[in-house]
């Protein structure tokens, strides 16, 4: 048995099928992985993710801290409620987790982070929290849901306290804001547009059924796998970890380079591997045959080398197999997978694969 | 609960076998293996007259989630495959016991059904699973 969120029950009535996520009993589909997927895309669904980790940090030095705890650089936060997406590295430059950071005040920033990593993350922001006197305080009472889609916000409106609801849908992407006892964020893991509300336990339950009532779909941790895929957004443990740069994960656009005086940890080793032109490439496949691309299948390719698939799947929305995979350096656009035992032919393509309803590459 | 007909017979690996009139035996995957597996996207079935010996992998179904072998429950030849399924893989989610069957095998001797598992018997197994 593992930690429930406050919708627990709300995922046991609608009989999903519960599976364990980092500890967390967490649901994986409703009834079908692939009708949820689609109402994601086409319409509005919903997550739980009160299971993610949100610790807020205070103190006069709280931005001091960040700009050396994160390679992405707060000093561009300046609009309150304003989010970054960043990596936090360790020394050696590997991503000790992915995360967004929240501007809500001079001296108050707010972290979400992952939940399978919680624990370590949470003992390293400590311990280099002590140097700037910043606060750390995880808000494991609060609960999250995601609601995505095109239809997400105008939907998930009629949760907002009539004062706020405007000023709530004028939200600019990746900003947040605070409507009475709520925090909504326009922020997301799935390509389409969408809320990110952060509320207390007890309000969870009552909201989640008022975004049913409204006709926003529930969806499991399988659709928000398959979306996020077709986003081509990251997921942590799987594209990277502590042992991969996110120079190697297609995390290069996080990296804020400028000032070069700013000292981030994990700064030296990512300078060495920026010039270095032997380092992996990470990109999208597109399977040319019939099968699926999975998780840690082999990707050979020819007169260069091998390299590993790190997010396989198959693609609702294209119909076809599709995977982010870390490949050796070199100028190609074709390559081969091992499916068991047989070589399947896979295109290099542009990611992302789908975003806001459309498909993004060629097919 | 899962939908378990009363004239098929059963394995432990969730697969479900009829004896068809003229001797051979379709095999498909159980209700309860299909909602398991979630959607399916992808079979990929073997080459009709291709051997299989029990306990073999002979065919994979690939949900969005996982693949998962599917294994020959007899020793035996194979006379058909289910070829809509590679255009309709759902066909599985939707009807195991009927539409999803997966291939037939024209079994090589007799078939041991002691090897095998009646209705009440994978039942109890479906019972202890869930317990």
């Amino acid at each position: 048995m593992g930690s429930k969120t406050p919708l627990y029950d709300k995922h046991a009535e609608a009989g999903a099928r519960i599976v364990d996520f980092g500890g967390w009993d967490m649901p994986l589909h409703y009834g079908s992985q692939k009708e949820e997927h689609h109402a994601v895309r086409k319409h509005a669904g919903m997550f739980d993710v009160s299971h993610m980790t949100i610790v807020d940090l205070r103190g006069e030095r709280v931005r001091d801290f960040l700009r050396n705890l994160l390679a992405n650089d707060v000093a561009k936060l300046q609009v309150h409620g304003k989010a970054l997406y960043t990596c936090m590295l360790n020394e050696q430059g590997g991503v000790i987790d992915d995360l967004i950071v929240y501007f809500l005040g001079e001296t108050w920033f707010r972290l979400i982070v992952n939940a399978a990593t919680r624990e370590k993350d949470l003992a390293w922001i400590r311990r280099h929290a002590k140097d700037y006197d910043v606060e750390v305080n995880e808000r494991a009472e609060l609960a999250m849901i995601a609601v995505q889609g095109p239809e997400a916000r105008e939907l998930a409106a009629t949760c907002i306290d009539a004062q706020w609801r405007e000023q709530a849908l004028e939200l600019k992407l990746f900003t947040g804001m605070e409507a009475g006892d709520l925090f909504v964020a326009r922020t997301g893991y799935t390509g389409e547009d969408g809320w990110e509300i952060v509320m207390s336990a007890e309000q969870a339950p009552a909201i989640w059924d008022q975004l049913l009532a409204t006709g926003v779909a529930p969806c499991g941790l399988g659709a928000r796998d398959t979306l996020r895929l077709e986003a081509a957004m990251n997921l942590y443990g799987s594209d990277m970890d502590e042992s991969i740069s996110p120079l190697e994960a297609g995390l290069s656009w996080t990296i804020a380079w400028d000032p070069d005086d700013r000292d981030f940890i994990g700064r030296g080793p990512l300078e060495a591997l920026r010039v270095d032109s032997t380092k992996r490439r990470f990109v999208g496949l597109l399977l040319e045959d019939k099968g699926v691309l999975r998780n840690h299948q082999r990707v050979v390719v020819e007169g260069i080398g091998e390299g590993e698939i790190t997010s396989g799947g198959f693609s609702p929305t294209i119909g076809r197999s599709i995977a982010l995979a870390r490949v050796p350096a070199g100028d190609y656009e074709s390559a081969h997978v091992d499916v068991r035992g047989k070589l399947l032919n896979v295109r290099i393509v542009k990611t992302p694969f789908v975003r806001n309803g459309q498909i993004r590459i060629d097919i | 609960m899962s939908e378990l007909p009363g004239d098929l017979l059963y394995t432990s690996e969730h697969e479900w076998l009829r004896h068809e009139n003229d001797g051979s035996v379709t095999v498909g995957v159980t209700d309860h293996a299909q909602s398991a597996l979630g959607d399916l996207v992808y079979v990929e079935l073997p080459d009709v007259g291709q051997d299989v010996d029990s306990g073999g992998d002979m065919a994979v179904v690939e949900s969005v989630k996982a693949a998962s072998d599917v294994y020959a429950p007899i020793d035996g030849a194979i006379v058909a495959v289910n070829e809509e399924l590679a255009d309709d893989p759902e066909k599985i989610n939707a009807d195991p016991y009927g539409d999803g069957w997966i291939v037939r095998i024209q079994p090589s001797e007799s078939i041991d059904e002691s090897a095998l598992m009646t209705p009440d018997a994978y039942q109890e197994l479906l019972d202890q699973e869930e317990a």
